[in-house]
């Protein structure tokens, strides 16, 4: 069988899976799978971009999707009124006092000879630098905080809200991950892998971090909600005559219709970006830089000794494949139509990508769509397997008896489980994925 | 100005709690150093690994309780630790055959038994809350506080309290023994040697007739015996919850690295590093500063310099201060 034979088959299946859960359990839940699948695919390619072309190892995917969920909002929302006014120029120039103090000390510090003087001097501006940026950041923050708390309490964002116009937020998502991934990038690339791990493991914890607690910035905890859309409101729809006429006419009730109207916009809108993302990363495949990537991810010794900086391309693509990510947390989050930062968890926002990429195949563009698609779909249906499953192995037991209640009400963590035993025997009995890299 | 007050505050909130944590950070770092002097991973699943001796040692501290069997005034989870050692030695041992010994025998990169052991934290993850649920679980018992705050007031008149928690000299006192337990091992018997020589030069360890699979063994089982250590006396001090080990992973990661990876005295003083950062750095001084400060100047503010919910930012940062100016971590590590 030639691949592309085998590849166009792993594709239906995937399809034939999604449709029959349209049928057993109704096309809304099917297009649920299909708009996350679409979003999966895409973090998929943005890691398969750093780990499948350059070997770089990141496993802080969930900061750079909570970043972009950030730009979402930032985007999205109305300006708080007053906000800025009372505190956002405190805050504002805090970071700019920031941003100059720290450019000071590299300064002073490249300029001053090494030693305790130098330590000393370096160690006061960091110290006295802190505390004026702190005096000028709290007053700000409390002044924002406090223009009512129970709706606001933070300073709201660019307020883009006309149709098509809202989808603005994703490319803005992208930068946003695009500017943290090259900070962690300069301080943790060069060294050795297990580094980088360590080092984008802990600013994903932190940028979750930032984002429950900075209230002034998204409202933390207490959630974003009401994001605007690219896509009508069911409502407005079932309210549009012109449109019931025409789900009648299809045999669909309004609600239905509606709803499935909604789901489809969506979908079509994610398969747009995500078929540019595909496009440009097949063609950075395949075009000399590509070639380049590879090369440094085989040898790196040899790619340096032939003048290439690994260093650098090392960044480029580090940047590049978190931006991606930032992308798809921005899609992610105006399909929910609201940023809750307590929900972000690493083994569902990070390591389950890593899972999409590798079952689908490292290295190859098509094996990262395909392994979102499929990852997302096992990771939602397996609940109801599992439990399935539980009630087939205690359906011998007494009804009441507290094993039988505990297998079935653990059923649910079956999920991680059976993710890792997938990871596990995809890397031990075929390693290079479903779609190998050719 | 009151210094001694200002010095319990300090005690109270600050020292003794920071020693406890970073007692029970070095044992977690402990563990993540061995597996990378000797296995040369960085082991992901550690965490996970320490949920799950934590979970057996519940679960039999549970068993011993239903049955009326107590120690007190010591925590009846010190008699059950030891079961929940060997069921971790079990786990890991498992876990070494059924996954990570293919790819020892393959030669494969660092980078990959790092993936494996992401695999492995979903595994293991899994099952934790399979077994026990992902919710807080309550298993300590016995005396709570060895000295508590107004005991303390009244024997010495003070203002301030000092309080300390059983689980916090219990935490201290077992990482003591357990830390000279390994430095024996390590220095004076014969199979903790070949390790040390394995770590060192894995070719020359090998010419000399060490068996490497023995070696491996070895490890994995003092790492289930450290990590074990580590979950009950963190779940014994806090809460046991099994996403919080995951958690501390960024933690443990940055008390081996500081400290310089594969060694594990390094990782003893990474730990308390870490710990001492997170605390002082978190922690609100208005009261301390009250006390030590006359008074026209004494603070208004918490004079707290980040909130605590920026702990993984303080390790996160120091971590990345010391792979920036030393790579090597402040004692000589392996890693470059």
């Amino acid at each position: 069988m030639s691949p592309a034979v085998k590849n166009t088959m792993l594709f239906a299946i995937v399809a034939l899976l999604i449709a029959y859960v349209g049928f057993a359990q109704g096309w809304n839940t099917a297009l649920v799978i299909v708009n996350m699948g679409l979003i999966s695919a895409i973090m998929a390619l943005g890691v398969n971009l750093q780990w499948g072309f350059a070997g770089l190892f990141n496993v802080g995917i969930m900061g750079f999707v909570a970043l972009g969920g950030l730009a979402a909002v930032l985007v999205g929302m109305p300006a708080t009124p007053g906000a800025f006014e009372a505190g956002g120029w405190n805050i504002l120039s805090a970071f700019v006092f920031g941003v100059v103090v720290i450019a000071a000390v590299v300064l002073v510090r490249g300029r001053m000879a090494p030693g305790v003087l130098r330590k000393v001097v370096v160690l006061g501006m960091l110290v006295a630098g802190f505390f004026i940026y702190r005096a000028l950041f709290d007053p700000g923050v409390e002044a924002v905080e406090e223009i009512n708390p129970a709706l606001t309490g933070y300073l709201g964002g660019l307020g883009i809200n006309q149709g098509l116009w809202v989808a603005l937020a994703w490319p803005v998502g992208g930068l946003f991950a695009a500017a943290a991934a090259w900070v962690i990038g300069k301080t943790a690339l060069g060294l050795r892998s297990d580094y980088l791990a360590i080092a984008t493991l802990g600013i994903a914890e932190i940028i979750i971090a930032v984002l429950k607690n900075e209230d002034w910035l998204a409202r933390g905890v207490k959630n974003v909600v009401g994001l605007p859309r690219p896509t009508p409101f069911e409502i407005e729809l079932q309210n549009d005559p012109a449109f019931v006429e025409r789900a009648a006419g299809l045999g669909f009730t309004a609600v239905e219709a509606s709803t499935l109207y909604v789901k489809l916009a969506y979908a079509g809108l994610f398969l747009i970006v995500l078929l540019i993302l595909l496009w440009m990363a097949q063609r950075a495949l395949n075009s000399p830089w590509g070639r380049m990537m590879r090369a440094i991810r085989d040898n790196e010794v040899a790619a340096e000794a032939m003048g290439k900086d690994v260093t650098a391309r090392h960044l480029q693509i580090f940047v590049l494949g978190s931006a991606i990510c930032g992308v798809a947390g921005a899609m992610m989050t105006t399909l929910d139509g609201q940023l809750t930062p307590g929900t972000y968890q690493p083994l569902r926002f990070t390591f389950l990508v890593w899972v999409m990429v590798i079952v689908g195949g490292s290295g190859n563009n098509f094996g990262a769509v395909l392994g979102g698609f499929l990852i997302w779909f096992l990771w939602v249906q397996v609940e109801p397997m599992g439990l399935w499953l539980m009630e087939l192995i205690t359906s011998g037991m007494a009804d009441g008896s507290p094993l039988k209640a505990h297998l079935i009400e653990s059923a649910a963590h079956m999920r991680l489980f059976t993710m890792g035993l997938v990871l596990l025997l995809v890397l031990r009995f075929s390693p290079r994925g479903l779609i190998p890299e050719r | 100005m009151d210094f001694l007050n200002a010095f319990i505050a300090l005690s109270n909130f600050v020292i003794i709690p920071a020693v406890a944590y970073g007692s029970q950070l070095a044992l977690g770092a402990l563990g993540v150093t061995l597996i990378y002097g000797i296995l040369r991973f960085s082991n992901f699943a550690h965490g996970d690994t320490m949920a799950f001796g934590a979970m057996v040692t519940v679960l039999v501290t549970w068993l011993f309780q239903a049955q009326g069997v107590s120690i007190a005034p010591l925590p009846t989870a010190l008699l059950a630790l030891p079961f929940g050692i060997l069921g971790c030695m079990a786990l890991v041992l498992l876990t070494d055959r059924a996954v990570y010994r293919f790819y020892r025998a393959q030669k494969a990169k660092p980078v990959i038994f790092v993936i494996v052991s992401l695999g492995v934290t979903f595994i293991l993850n899994g099952i934790v809350r399979f077994i026990i649920g992902p919710d807080d679980q309550r298993f300590l018992d016995g005396e709570r506080f060895i000295v508590s705050a107004r005991t303390f007031r009244e024997m010495t008149g003070l203002r301030e309290g000092l309080a300390f928690k059983t689980t916090q000299g219990i935490t201290i006192v077992t990482a003591v023994v357990v830390v000279i337990l390994l430095f024996w091992f390590l220095n004076r018997t014969r199979t903790g040697k070949s390790m040390r020589a394995y770590s060192d030069n894995e070719d020359l360890a090998l010419l000399s007739g060490i068996n490497p699979e023995r070696v491996v063994m070895v490890t994995w089982l003092i790492v289930a015996a450290l990590a074990t250590t580590a979950g009950v006396l963190y779940g014994l001090d806090k809460s046991f919850k099994p996403f919080t080990y995951f958690q501390l992973l960024l933690p443990i990661f940055a008390s081996a690295i500081v400290g310089g990876l594969g060694n594990p005295l390094g990782a003893i003083a990474g730990g308390f590093v870490i710990a001492f950062s997170e605390v002082t750095i978190t922690y609100a001084w208005k009261k301390v500063l009250g006390y030590v400060l006359p008074e026209n100047l004494a603070p208004d503010g918490l004079v707290q310099l980040l909130s605590t919910d920026y702990k993984f930012a303080v390790s996160f940062l120091i971590l990345l201060i010391v792979l920036l100016f030393k790579p090597t971590g402040l004692f000589k590590g392996k890693a470059v």
